[in-house]
């Protein structure tokens, strides 16, 4: 009872309504502010200068006192200052493998005059990214988290905050931006090797796409292995073209779910898949995948390698990409 | 550099090790020597470990500095408590800290130990160069904390030493209200520690041949008077101090408690003047002779020495009337009488024997005044600052031997001469003349004025004074004393008034301090109280002035927040653009906002779908802003028709 009263106080209080799209603007009723423990310091001992003032009658003392008093008060603005009216957009977040750092980016925009500084992004409170965000200006920060398990990770509520100028104040806010992640299974340790590629009914028909012999060249699209492009070509400035190869047979290399032997579990056969996945890759085979309930056709390239890993990494899920 | 764990850079332990020096330096003459050379040796050791990227030392290593330089402040000073040892155990520590100074934890610790410096400083001096010295430390140590927390790219110095500067500036106004308001109490919370006052030069309660001239190499203000009227005549200004009836061969001493009830008869109008009286830490308080008002907390004795109740600590001001023309004293208690005859068996008797030979000639009491006067007028009698030194009778030694002195000496010598003589006479010291500023309008009374005379009991007329000096040297009485003694005794620069430029100069320097003195260090409850008065306030109780302190102090912490938060936003500069905007305010408020995406011309294609009504007046507007915002030629004719059709547009 008392910690659910608690919860919903916490979630008036600052305004936690879950993840939110599109710009976050630090208004007022966002941007909290605390002193820090050397606030708390600085307060005694000014407390401690003020009572040496009286006791000694210092009208220096009691002067300057009083002026570190309301600079600390003028500091509390300052630090206020420094993060309101900041305008807050999740950006991308990279896929990484789990195990990795995902990072997330997060811009901050500031369209007022006033220049912010060492304003900290964190997700735990331990580790901590500054920037400054000159005015008129749009930063990109990044907070790191570790992605332990493979499908969406998401950043969770993450904190903006800063202690400048002086470091007596402490001004947060909380970020419950719509971000995700797509984190791929861990890659299973290289052993296992790929599985054979079966050679296509009706040899000799059509002549697919392969390795071997160099047939012509394209047009550049965009996943093109960088190896094949005609760099040649590019240098006499025909623009990017790719070189086409034959296959001498059609191989199709199948990366089965049912292949895999029958004793490993769901996240070894992930894992292995991934492995396999960024095998072919780099041995630029031209593969498809074959998962309970979702097949992802024939193709190479880094399209393919992406798509391939991002349905390893939502196997299962009920997340769809993002 | 905004992590509390991060070790700090070469830069910060510099920025952090010269501001903490420059708040230390003014300590260095005041903590043994040995201590300046420790810390100074571990400044150094810390900024060379910075910059060679060596490991600080262990801890143990710098427990025993500490146990070791401990018992070397207590053989020192026999204490580790009050404020000498307790500076001098503080600059240690600093220097310590340094060396301990891992993080940004550890660097914010040693910012506010600076601070803490600062107002030890206020303990020895608070005059205006310290003041000014103080405030570019406090300077400095803020733009060394804002430093310390910038991110990685951190502007230059000069950039930090301006942003702490407006910081500073900024906070002023809440200062002042706070300095002014905050409820104050007169006198210490609990017991000053021994050594709060040393060093305040002033009159004592003793005088011995010497005393008061080493007084007059102290340039340093006694009080100073603001009076009503006019400024008494040089002759007049003979400022009251203690009054010493017992002597006993070699000093006079003033007793310890007051006696009897003031009573006098006087005849003309009394001066009326204000003192601001410098702390001396004695009980004493001056006025002219002769006194006619009490002061508060203040008692005022038969012979007219005003005593405070408590040492006086802090400038205090009072409020003063004398008369110039008075009697008093004639109805004198017969034991006073007898105790102002006594002279101690043994010492000066070629003295006594003078004295009472001088008796034997002539009976008439003012006869036998005159007759010393002239005697030492006559006679080879030297008025000088550094006289030769006398032996065990002095007076005898003065009188027969070296014939030159000081005026305590002549004091002395003639209320000797007159006790033996049979006629009741103590001494009186005090001030004599003062110096007007005529910048302020008002008198300063340094103690280079200390002065010594006496006073003689006549059976008709009772106490009256006889300046013994001024036989001998009228010009100190008329002149001042730069006037009386020879060119080439020492006396305080300030007191000379040789260059006329240099003259000016001092008296806007005392003019300043002056104000300095009555507005910034003597903000007293009193004065607090007559601020309040003058702007409507009469009794004003703790409570009150807590409120108003706060419900001002409020009103300017809204204005500053106001201030500083005014410039975050984009501001709008273009007036087609502020047009527009209020354009599309207005279709807002309808319900039909225009999407973030939404270029001016496809708003318009929209509403023009959504409500044909508006079609026309909103292309025209349109229109007019493409071709504003756009358009090559922008006119001011085009833009005040197109601010009149929006204002003039109604949805």
């Amino acid at each position: 009872m008392y910690a659910a009263l608690k919860n919903h106080f916490t979630n008036w209080l600052f305004q936690l309504r879950g993840p939110q799209t599109g710009v976050i603007v630090l208004g007022q009723r966002r941007v909290f502010i605390l002193p820090t423990r050397q606030g708390m310091t600085f307060a005694a001992v000014l407390l401690m200068m003020l009572t040496g003032s009286i006791n000694y009658n210092l009208s220096l003392g009691f002067i300057l006192t009083f002026l570190l008093g309301a600079m600390g008060v003028n500091a509390m603005v300052y630090t206020f200052r420094n993060m309101a009216n900041l305008r807050i957009a999740g950006g991308r977040a990279r896929p990484v493998f789990a195990g990795d750092t995902a990072h997330f980016i997060v811009h901050v925009d500031n369209s007022g005059r006033t220049h912010r500084y060492a304003i900290g992004l964190t997700h735990d409170r331990k580790e901590s990214v500054f920037v400054d965000v000159p005015p008129r200006t749009t930063v990109a920060t990044a907070v790191g988290i570790l992605a332990r398990r493979r499908g969406i990770l998401r950043p969770g509520r993450l904190t903006l905050f800063t202690r400048f100028p002086l470091g007596l104040f402490y001004a947060w806010s909380y970020l419950e931006l719509d971000m995700r992640c797509v984190v791929y299974p861990r890659p299973a340790s290289p052993g296992l090797p790929l599985p054979p590629a079966t050679t296509s009914a009706g040899a000799g028909a059509e002549r697919g796409q392969g390795q071997e012999d160099f047939s012509g060249l394209r047009q550049y699209h965009l996943g093109d292995s960088p190896r094949h492009i005609a760099w040649k070509a590019a240098a006499r400035d025909q623009g990017l073209l790719t070189k086409q190869f034959t296959g001498r047979a059609d191989t199709e290399l199948w990366l089965d779910w049912s292949a895999l032997p029958v004793g490993m579990g769901v996240e070894e056969r992930l894992s292995q898949l991934a492995r396999w996945v960024l095998d072919a890759h780099a041995a630029e085979l031209s593969f498809g995948l074959r998962l309970p309930g979702e097949t992802i056709e024939m193709a190479m390239g880094h399209a393919q390698r992406d798509r391939c890993l991002e349905a390893l990494a939502l196997f299962g899920s009920d997340d769809v990409k993002a | 550099m905004t992590d509390f764990k991060q070790p700090l850079a070469l830069r910060h332990v510099l920025w952090l090790t010269v501001s903490l020096a420059m708040v230390a330096a003014p300590h260095a003459w005041r903590v043994p020597w040995w201590v300046i050379a420790l810390v100074a040796t571990l400044a150094a050791w810390r900024a060379y470990v910075s910059y060679a990227r060596l490991p600080l030392p262990s801890r143990w290593l710098l427990l025993a500095i500490v146990i070791i330089a401990t018992i070397g402040i207590y053989l020192h000073y026999r204490t580790i408590f009050g404020r000498d040892a307790g500076v001098a155990l503080l600059v240690l520590m600093l220097g310590l800290k340094l060396l301990e100074m891992r993080s940004l934890r550890d660097a914010m610790l040693l910012i506010l130990l600076g601070y803490f410096l600062v107002i030890t400083n206020f303990l020895y001096s608070q005059t205006i160069p310290t003041a000014l010295y103080m405030l570019a430390c406090v300077w400095v140590i803020t733009a060394t904390m804002l430093t310390l927390h910038h991110a990685r790219d951190e502007p230059p110095f000069h950039r930090q030493l301006r942003v702490s500067g407006v910081l500073l500036a900024q906070s002023v106004p809440l200062m002042l209200v706070l300095f002014l308001l905050f409820p104050r109490v007169s006198g210490p919370l609990w017991g000053l520690p021994q050594d709060a006052f040393a060093g305040v030069s002033g009159l004592s309660e003793t005088m011995t041949p010497g005393s008061v001239s080493n007084l007059i190499l102290s340039d340093a203000v006694a009080f100073r008077v603001r009076f009503d009227s006019a400024i008494p005549q040089p002759k007049h200004l003979y400022w009251r101090g203690p009054v010493m009836t017992d002597f006993d061969g070699v000093s006079w001493s003033a007793s310890r408690f007051l006696y009897g009830t003031p009573e006098f008869t006087a005849s003309g109008t009394p001066v009326t003047y204000e003192v601001t009286l410098e702390p001396h830490n004695k009980r004493w308080m001056f006025a002219l002779d002769l006194p006619a008002k009490t002061v508060p907390r203040a008692l005022t004795g038969a012979d007219f020495q005003i005593r405070s109740f408590d040492p006086v600590a802090n400038r205090v001001r009072y409020d003063m009337a004398s008369f110039l023309d008075y009697t008093y004293g004639a109805g004198e208690s017969p034991a006073a009488l007898r105790r102002a005859l006594r002279l101690p068996p043994g010492f000066n008797p070629r003295a006594v024997a003078l004295g009472r030979s001088l008796r034997q000639k002539s009976a008439d009491d003012r006869a036998l005044v005159r007759e010393v006067l002239a005697m030492f007028r006559n006679q080879n009698f030297f008025y000088t600052l550094s006289p030769p030194p006398l032996g065990q009778h002095s007076v005898d030694d003065f009188l027969f031997g070296t014939r030159s002195g000081f005026c305590e000496y002549y004091a002395s010598a003639f209320a000797v001469l007159m006790r033996a003589a049979g006629i009741p006479s103590r001494i009186v010291t005090g001030y004599l003349g003062g110096e007007v500023n005529q910048l302020g309008n008002y008198l300063i009374v340094r103690q280079a004025d200390a002065h010594a005379w006496t006073e003689v009991w006549f059976r008709d007329t009772g106490w009256v004074r006889v300046d013994p000096t001024a036989a001998v040297s009228p010009l100190r009485v008329e002149s001042g004393i730069s006037a009386a003694v020879p060119r080439s005794d020492p006396l305080p620069l300030l007191v000379r008034g040789d260059f006329e430029l240099l003259r000016q100069l001092r008296f806007t320097w005392d003019l300043m301090a002056n104000t300095w003195n009555q507005w910034v260090l003597g903000y007293t409850p009193e004065r607090q109280r007559r601020l309040l008065t003058s702007v409507g306030i009469d009794d004003a109780t703790w409570y009150l002035l807590t409120m108003l302190m706060l419900s001002l102090a409020a009103v300017i912490v809204i204005v500053l927040s106001a201030f500083m938060l005014r410039r975050l936003k984009a501001r709008v500069r273009d007036p087609a653009r502020i047009a527009y905007l209020k354009f599309c305010e207005k279709l807002r408020a309808k319900g039909i906002p225009r999407e973030p995406a939404e270029g001016p011309l496809d708003y318009a294609r929209r509403l023009a779908r959504v409500r044909p009504d508006l079609a026309a007046a909103v292309a025209a507007i349109t229109q007019l802003y493409v071709a504003l915002r756009y358009g090559a030629h922008a006119s001011g004719a085009a833009l005040r028709e197109f601010q009149q059709r929006v204002s003039r547009f109604t949805a």
